[in-house]
């Protein structure tokens, strides 16, 4: 059924055909409306979810550990600071291994206050063990979402699927919303390995362990990101073999004999690919490599990719501010490292705080690129 | 009527909405995606947010295409631009960026022709004008000029069939309105019709 739904309804909508057990929210912009929607189609009884309204983000991520260590499946949705809110438990959702999927609108931190669009929020979620997927458009958000959860119960890992905020959560699109029943179909129930109530196979959850046995239950986490590549891949195919939608850990466009590509992640994409057809158009030999999926990082996929061309131009929708470069291009070079045929690296931070990323900008970016080498490290990208 | 027919073949159409805060600029945007949809178009429709209050000029926008549409970044040279209040024309630049061979649709009582005279537009350009509040507040009871502008805007550039608009709005607003038919629907759909014969260049 072709629907137009902006980004926050399309999460919304997907939510309600994954009809998750427990979601538990609190709003915050620009995906107040995810939460806003779904809360209606609990209200209709649409979905059979219980839906607890918490007092905070800190208290929601608490609530979903607590579902989903029930053995449900548990999904919340936020953004911003409601993420950064979530940190301290978001570390516990990851060591735990619990399969919570939460669509965020993705939005800059404070200070200065601002409520647009860029990656600051998940990329400073990094380290806690999620899963991370980044989209391009509203289908794309609305197809990840309901992957995210089959990955993320395959793997045994919690997932944070991105739309950029305002760019896809406000702005509305065609999409090809799947068959209810075909989804809930696929995803059939959860069934958790282990969980809180089951009484005949009493466990304990989230015990002290210190010396003796913290560093085996990290490294233990840790096989869990490094093993959930292929099982990422598997849901991908398998979703394609069934709702005939294909998609990529990172996809290509135009790359075959390109010599400069960009890299880069989310809406963006899309301007890129515009800027790529331009260019190409005029003889340029370029293209652009969508990663669509930061964590697990596809260090090897990367490096098989990227070796091929002469240089590759990283963008960044965040900074470390680290005195040095953007969280994806540290993650690109290291997975470059000691590679045959390294491909010159450039660096590009852009649209922070929601600044505006246009075909033309992307133009010039891979015009840098295939002039080679830039004189400055870093080039931030359209600030005044 | 002079009529410009839209072909879309491998083309983004770009429409770029004016308005105040309570005027639905963004609102319009997404009914007229929501009525191309139907037609089996690719679409975007997203407003451009800044400080929101009544009153305040907002700006929306709208793409169609018959292809997957690439860019998420704001309209910055418009094929169209829609003008919800005409005391918006000089300080927000209402035709700042359009396009040379370009419409210029405004809710006024002024005349198109004076308009496109007193603002030095390009030859190529056309301008529509058309009483769009007079009409809402005649048919709807207040002044929303933003659904009567919708059946000019459909006038103006025939990229959709107009019945078809028609049938996608009138669901649309069902949705919104449940059981206001005679207080909400059908005033709103008698605004669209007759702006939609009014319209003047």
């Amino acid at each position: 059924m072709i629907l137009a739904k902006t980004g926050n309804e399309a999460m919304a909508y997907a939510m309600k055909q994954i009809n998750p057990d427990v979601v538990a929210a609190y709003p915050i912009t620009p995906s107040t409306e995810i939460v806003q929607i779904f809360s209606n189609y609990v209200h209709d009884g649409l979905v059979d979810t219980e839906f607890v309204a918490v007092e905070s983000e800190h208290s929601a991520m608490a609530a979903c550990i607590g579902s989903a260590a029930s053995g449900c499946r548990t999904m919340t949705a936020t953004a911003s600071q409601g993420l950064a809110l979530m940190h301290e438990m978001l570390f516990i959702a990851g060591g735990l291994r619990l399969p919570i999927v939460v669509p965020i609108a993705s939005r800059s931190l404070s200070s200065p206050l601002n409520i647009h669009a860029d990656h600051s929020d998940s990329l400073a979620s990094r380290d806690s063990g999620w899963m991370q997927f980044f989209c391009e458009t509203v289908e794309e958000g609305y197809d990840s979402l309901i992957m995210a959860v089959k990955m993320a119960e395959k793997c045994s890992l919690p997932a944070i699927v991105s739309i950029d905020g305002f760019i896809l959560s406000h702005c509305m699109e065609r999409i090809e919303a799947l068959d209810e029943q075909k989804v809930r179909d696929w995803l059939g129930p959860y069934k958790p390995n282990w969980n809180l109530l089951d009484l005949d196979r009493p466990i304990l959850v989230g015990p002290a362990t210190l010396q003796d046995y913290y560093y085996e239950f990290k490294r233990s986490q840790i096989e869990g990101m490094r093993t959930a590549l292929p099982k990422v891949q598997e849901v991908m195919a398998d979703f394609e073999k069934t709702f005939g939608r294909g998609y990529g850990v990172l996809e290509e466009y135009r790359c075959e004999d390109a010599e400069a590509v960009a890299l880069l992640m989310g809406s963006a994409s899309g301007d890129m690919r515009q800027a790529v057809d331009r260019l190409r158009e005029q003889g340029g030999k370029v293209g652009m490599v969508k990663l669509r999926v930061f964590r697990p990082l596809p260090h090897e996929l990367l490096r098989k990719t990227l070796t091929r061309f002469k240089t590759v131009a990283v963008l960044d929708r965040a900074d470390s501010v680290n005195s040095f470069v953007g969280p994806l291009y540290n993650e690109v070079a290291a997975s470059l490292y000691g590679a045959e045929n390294q491909p010159e690296l450039l660096s590009y931070v852009f649209g922070l705080g929601g600044k505006e990323f246009s075909p033309d900008d992307a133009a010039r970016i891979l015009e840098g690129a295939l002039a080679g080498r830039k004189d400055e490290t870093v080039t931030y990208v359209g600030v005044r | 009527m002079a009529e410009v027919c839209f072909d879309l073949a491998g083309q983004v159409l770009e429409i770029r909405w004016h308005g105040r805060g309570g005027q639905g600029a963004k609102t319009a945007a997404l009914l007229f995606a929501e009525s191309a949809l139907d037609t089996g178009m690719f679409i975007q429709a997203f407003p451009e947010y800044g400080p929101e209050r009544m009153g305040a000029p907002v700006v929306a926008f709208n793409r169609l295409s018959d292809k997957p549409i690439g860019s998420h970044a704001a309209v910055r040279a418009p094929r169209v631009v829609v003008v919800l209040d005409p005391s918006l024309i000089e300080p927000a630049q209402v035709v700042k960026g359009l396009q040379e061979d370009g419409i210029l649709l405004v809710n006024t009582t002024e005349d198109p022709v004076e308009l496109k005279k007193r603002l030095g537009l390009p030859e190529g350009v056309t301008v529509y004008t058309v009483d769009a509040s007079r009409i809402a507040l005649e048919e709807v009871g207040k002044d929303v000029p933003n659904t009567p502008l919708l059946g000019a805007l459909v006038k103006v550039t025939r990229v959709l069939e107009f019945e078809t608009m028609m049938k996608a709005i009138e669901e649309k607003l069902a949705d919104k309105f449940r059981g206001g038919k005679e207080k909400f629907i059908e005033p709103n759909l008698k605004s669209i019709r007759r702006a939609y014969q009014e319209v003047r260049c």
